[in-house]
């Protein structure tokens, strides 16, 4: 780090995340303004010029890479057209005591008086929880899934190297040609074409316009500077934003700031999940780099400090405040922009460059929260550069995670996507698999699959809201084999689905028609040419997924149930199913058997492994390929962020062991502690799904700092990620951090503050986690050298 | 075929030869050295253990049983069992086919480090037909094979499974016979003259040599081991591995007396120091398992 990126990461470390009025204000005024005159689409691309040309600007001491979404670093605006805040939920956020938003009394008031009054019963969400059924809301309740639309709008999406290439003047023509082109006497949509290509229209001028407020603003200040050196910087500054993104960018320096205006458009005009992501930045950057270098105008150090000022504004950028399971299921201030590494070109020739490893160097060194980090390892990655990356993971921050960019491309081939959009994507939010700047890869919520299995030991009658929730499966007395049991677990996952399918599609249809995201409608392919917004279907790939969450659990449990109810025939299943209802109080001794005698998953042990196969299958073929409302297709991902820890809040005690209220297993990995034969046994087990029939699978593993010790501990590391990416695997992420340490952590936080750990496919503040969240992550198996 | 005695599969295995392995560890050793730290290893026979610290006090076992360091009168049905996984069995019987392949389960992460599997013990060579089998088998299968031996065996047992690993990790203790009989219960002789034998048609020797303070550690010791091992051919690398006490609670349970006086592990420094009697010597040395 320079002097400069130095003070900047710190003053941005030190921000504390409040909550900003300006935004409700500025739209609650637009609304009452501007509603009923225009059509939808122009309505919101003229809101959102209305905020870009008077929010309030922001430009640090010493920033290079310039604007903010809120007012000042860190002062996340709120969405109150989609989620309109109550004041008690306000208050809450800003005195809970973990992921807390500091809340001005005077933006509680405003809230009362203005904000609340016109959006309550207007907000999407208000809506949207009216419209969805009692099926729905009953489930939901109950823990069967979670809804993520419920107050972020759909995004999980990443650009891609147009961005670099094309400014948004020429993004103009493009709509221009495009509405041009419209055949109003053949074309029974072409009035909606139209409207919506004015509203992309009016996005590009959005953008401008903001980056021209920038201009000025710094000419304003370097003409008041002092500094010789700082005005030449301000000056510097005033020249990039009258350039960019109006027009394609030239220098290493306009690209960043290219992106960057572009990041805070997507994240302006909508809150999107995982905000939004530069991609393959060291591949986006690379000409630029080599051009700078070639022509005298950037040095290595140069474009470093460059890329570390870009990397604060990642940093600076909280994720907007969530409430209720949402916030259960979420509970981070990150927001899950990630920058890809490496990985494959177009040609399917291998991506890593000079800047990939500028990249890990600033990584390394400034270990920041936002932005997330991941390496797409290639069969064509050369070790020396996944060595890198390995190297920046032993320094214990979770950073880089790796992925199988080989099967990356594969699993978007079995989408159908052309191989040359595949490899142009990669890995966004925690492990998604998308192509970038071309596909809507929206993820819907996770599904509970221990709640599934509970609701097929119990009839369907979720015992902690006292409902059916779940289909009439019958008394698990009378299933007298296990595959018996299996099928009525498969009637509660396929039941569970259909509600939270039949409530996904009214979603979908809501943002489609009254919250279409115009801005993200321009970079992503093909919604100019087809003059369809994002959220309605205009992007060339269309996916929807659902995050099942609970595999190890729900295999361990499995496990047990066959041994002891139907291979050996120990226990009745209705006795077992008691035992569990009461937590195992008066059972000991089978719960000790259940969590040390049954065979379990990540293990490589067959037994386990075969009914993960069979369960994963089922799963399959219950999702993938349903369609969604916009032309494509619902898929499967095995992800779970926190909501693990939520999920198993919400179930009673299972057959693996785990007691009541515990958390359920995350990701793929093994339930915590359940593997027992190492890390080799644990990817053996994880490969056995066919992870090319997801959209992503989530491994975390833990090893202690020992093991990773010197050269051997890297080749060690790296022989197994490249064995299990021959195994297809998809992702894989590290913790370096001994159990004490974390201990230690829980029981002095303050002197802990900056102890970063790989949650799930992020990494957090160990102390900004939830308790039971840090609890998991120390029982999650270390391994250590042998 | 032969049925072998195991006591465990270590997988990922990063400290007995080359790259990623499995190691197997066979039951029964011919020395009982005071600092073993595999001491279930040394009896040729099945034994049972109790870990008292998982014991839940199920009822199963009495209070009396519970309060004896050393498990008597169980069997395999009784760890079958017990609920929580404290009563274990130390030693389970196996045919190299089966053996051979579980451990081929590993495989992917044997090519793709350089890695493959240790036999090791106990002593393998105690069950030299089983030993020699699966390493047949392994060698056959293109799996690259290490036999880690304390060199306490008839030469014919050692000549026949060398002639199947492609590495051997020899162990030598103490030059002097009377310091090697007094640490080992058993003379050095056959030892010394099994490995002067093997290193002219062994091409890839591997001398380890744990480093015990007070025991093996002194310069003596040291020059005589650098100078036997430096006019051996087919030694490529010295190991010397630092005490560790993790086999001291072991004893108990097996019931064993634990004989070393309260010793510390050597610290690095000292291990690069006691390293020099052998690269002074143009020997290739590593420390800890650690190239």
């Amino acid at each position: 780090m320079t002097p400069r990126t130095a003070r900047l990461r710190h003053d941005s470390l030190d921000a504390v995340p409040s909550i900003s009025g300006e935004r409700a204000r500025l739209t609650t005024a637009f609304y009452r303004e501007h509603l009923g005159r225009h059509s939808t689409p122009v309505l919101r691309a003229m809101n959102f010029y209305a905020l870009c040309d008077q929010k309030t600007l922001w430009m640090g001491e010493g920033e290079l890479i310039v604007g903010e979404r809120g007012p000042a670093p860190k002062a996340v605006p709120t969405y109150p057209e989609l989620t309109c805040h109550s004041a008690e939920d306000l208050r809450i956020l800003d005195t809970r005591p973990k992921t807390s938003y500091k809340v001005a009394p005077e933006v509680v008031a405003e809230y009362e008086r203005d904000i609340i009054p016109y959006w309550r019963g207007r907000s999407l969400r208000d809506q949207m929880f009216a419209q969805l059924p009692a099926e729905w809301h009953d489930a939901y309740a109950a823990g069967c899934f979670t809804e993520f639309m419920e107050q972020r709008a759909p995004g999980h999406t990443v650009g891609d190297g147009k961005l670099y290439r094309k400014g948004m003047l020429d993004f103009k023509a493009d709509i221009a040609r495009a509405d041009a082109a419209l055949d109003f006497a053949r074309d029974p949509e072409a009035l909606d074409k139209r409207e919506q290509l004015r509203a992309m229209a009016i996005a590009c001028d959005a953008v401008i316009r903001f980056a021209g407020r920038h201009a000025d603003l710094a000419e304003r200040a370097a003409r008041a500077s002092d500094d010789p050196d700082r005005r030449q910087e301000l000056e510097a500054i005033a020249a990039v934003c009258r350039h960019v993104p109006a027009h394609a960018p030239r220098t290493f320096h306009e690209a960043l700031q290219a992106y960057w205006f572009c990041h805070l458009a997507v994240i302006t005009e909508l809150n999107g999940w995982d905000a939004f992501s530069p991609g393959h930045l060291d591949q986006h950057l690379w000409p630029f780099y080599q051009q700078g270098l070639a022509d005298g105008t950037l040095t290595r150090e140069s474009a470093r400090e460059l890329i570390e000022c870009f990397f604060i504004k990642f940093n600076n950028h909280t994720s907007p405040p969530k409430v209720g399971v949402t916030a259960a299921e979420s509970g981070t201030y990150t927001d899950f922009a990630n920058i890809n590494l490496a990985g494959l070109l177009r040609d399917g020739s291998d991506g890593s460059n000079a800047v990939t490893h500028l990249l890990l160097d600033v990584i390394d060194d400034m270990h920041l929260l936002q932005p997330s980090s991941n390496m797409q390892v290639s069969r064509k990655t050369p070790d020396h550069v996944l060595k890198h990356g390995l190297t920046v993971i032993r320094n214990g921050y979770g950073f880089p995670s790796l992925f199988n960019a080989d099967a990356v491309v594969e699993e978007q081939l079995r989408q159908g996507k052309t191989p040359e959009d595949a490899r142009e994507g990669g890995c966004s939010g925690c492990v998604e698999v998308g192509a970038f700047g071309k596909e809507a890869y929206i993820l819907t919520g996770y599904f509970n699959l221990m709640k599934m299995l509970e609701l097929a030991l119990h009839d369907g009658f979720d015992a902690r809201t006292g409902t059916y929730v779940g289909a009439r499966t019958g008394d698990p007395a009378g299933f007298t084999t296990f595959d018996e049991l299996f099928a009525a677990f498969e009637t509660q996952v396929r039941h569970g689905l259909d509600v939270k399918i039949r409530g996904n599609q009214l979603i979908e249809r809501l943002f489609a028609t009254r919250m279409p995201h115009t801005f993200l409608s321009v970079i992503t392919d093909d919604c100019i040419a087809r003059g369809k917004d994002y959220n309605a279907g205009g992007a060339r790939y269309n996916n929807t997924f659902i995050q099942a969450v609970g595999i190890g659990s729900l295999t361990d449990s499995l496990s047990a149930l066959k041994e002891l109810v139907y291979d050996k025939a120990e226990w009745p299943l209705a006795r077992l199913v008691e035992a569990l209802d009461a937590d195992f109080t008066g059972n000991a001794p089978l719960k000790q058997r259940l969590l040390h005698k049954t065979h379990k998953y990540g293990n490589d042990d067959e037994q386990a492994d075969a009914l993960m196969r069979r369960s994963f299958q089922m799963l399959f073929e219950a999702i993938d390929g349903r369609p969604n409302t916009k032309g494509g297709a619902y898929r499967l991902e095995m992800l779970p962020t926190t909501s693990h820890v939520y999920f198993g809040e919400v179930c009673l005690a299972s057959a693996d062991g785990r007691g009541e209220g515990q958390p359920v297993s995350e990701g793929i990995s093994p339930v915590q502690g359940a593997d027992r034969h190492g890390p080799t046994a644990v990817l053996r087990s994880a490969a056995k799904m066919d992870h090319i029939k997801t959209g992503g699978t989530l491994l975390n593993m833990k090893f202690s700092p020992d093991l990773l010790a010197g050269d051997s501990g890297i080749d060690h590391l790296q022989s197994l990620v490249r064995s299990y990416f021959k195994m297809d695997g998809h992702h894989m992420q590290f913790n370096v951090v001994t159990a004490a340490t974390l201990r230690e952590a829980m029981a002095h936080p303050a002197a802990h503050r900056d102890l970063i750990v790989r949650v799930a496919g992020y990494s957090d503040y160990f102390c900004d986690l939830s308790e039971a969240l840090q609890e998991e992550i120390i029982r999650r198996t270390e391994h250590a050298s042998f | 075929m032969p049925q072998g005695l195991i006591f465990n599969v270590q997988r990922f295995s990063l400290h007995d030869g080359p790259g990623v392995r499995s190691t197997v560890f066979l039951k029964g050793c011919p020395l009982h050295c005071t600092w073993c730290h595999n001491p279930e290893s040394q009896s040729p026979r099945p034994e049972f253990v109790r870990l008292v610290h998982r014991c839940m006090r199920c009822g199963r076992c009495g209070e009396e049983e519970l309060a004896n360091p050393v498990v008597t009168g169980r069997d395999d049905a009784d760890v079958e069992l017990c609920p929580t996984g404290a009563l274990q069995a130390v030693g389970r019987t196996v045919t190299p086919e089966a053996l051979v392949a579980e451990l081929l389960h590993d495989r992917i992460f044997f090519d793709e480090s350089g890695g493959g599997v240790t036999f090791s013990g106990g002593e393998p060579l105690m069950q030299a037909a089983f030993a020699t089998e699966c390493l047949r088998r392994l060698d056959a299968e293109g799996v690259h094979t290490a036999l880690d031996t304390c060199g306490f065996a008839r030469w014919q047992d050692l000549a026949d499974a060398a002639a199947h690993a492609d590495l051997v990790l020899f162990d030598l203790k103490l030059m002097d016979d009377a310091r090697h009989r007094a640490a080992t219960g058993v003379s050095n002789d056959r030892i010394l003259e099994n490995l002067r034998t093997l290193a002219r048609s062994h091409s890839h020797i591997w001398i380890r040599v744990p480093v015990i303070p007070g025991v093996n550690d002194d310069a003596p010791n040291l020059d005589a081991t650098a100078a036997f091992v430096a006019e051996l051919p087919g030694v490529r690398r010295v190991e010397l591995l630092p005490y560790h006490a993790t086999g001291e609670p072991k004893f108990a349970r097996v019931g064993l007396a634990y004989a070393l006086p309260d010793t510390t592990p050597p610290d690095r420094a000292r291990l690069e120091h006691l390293a020099a009697h052998f690269r002074d010597r143009g020997l290739t040395t590593t420390l800890g398992g650690h190239p």
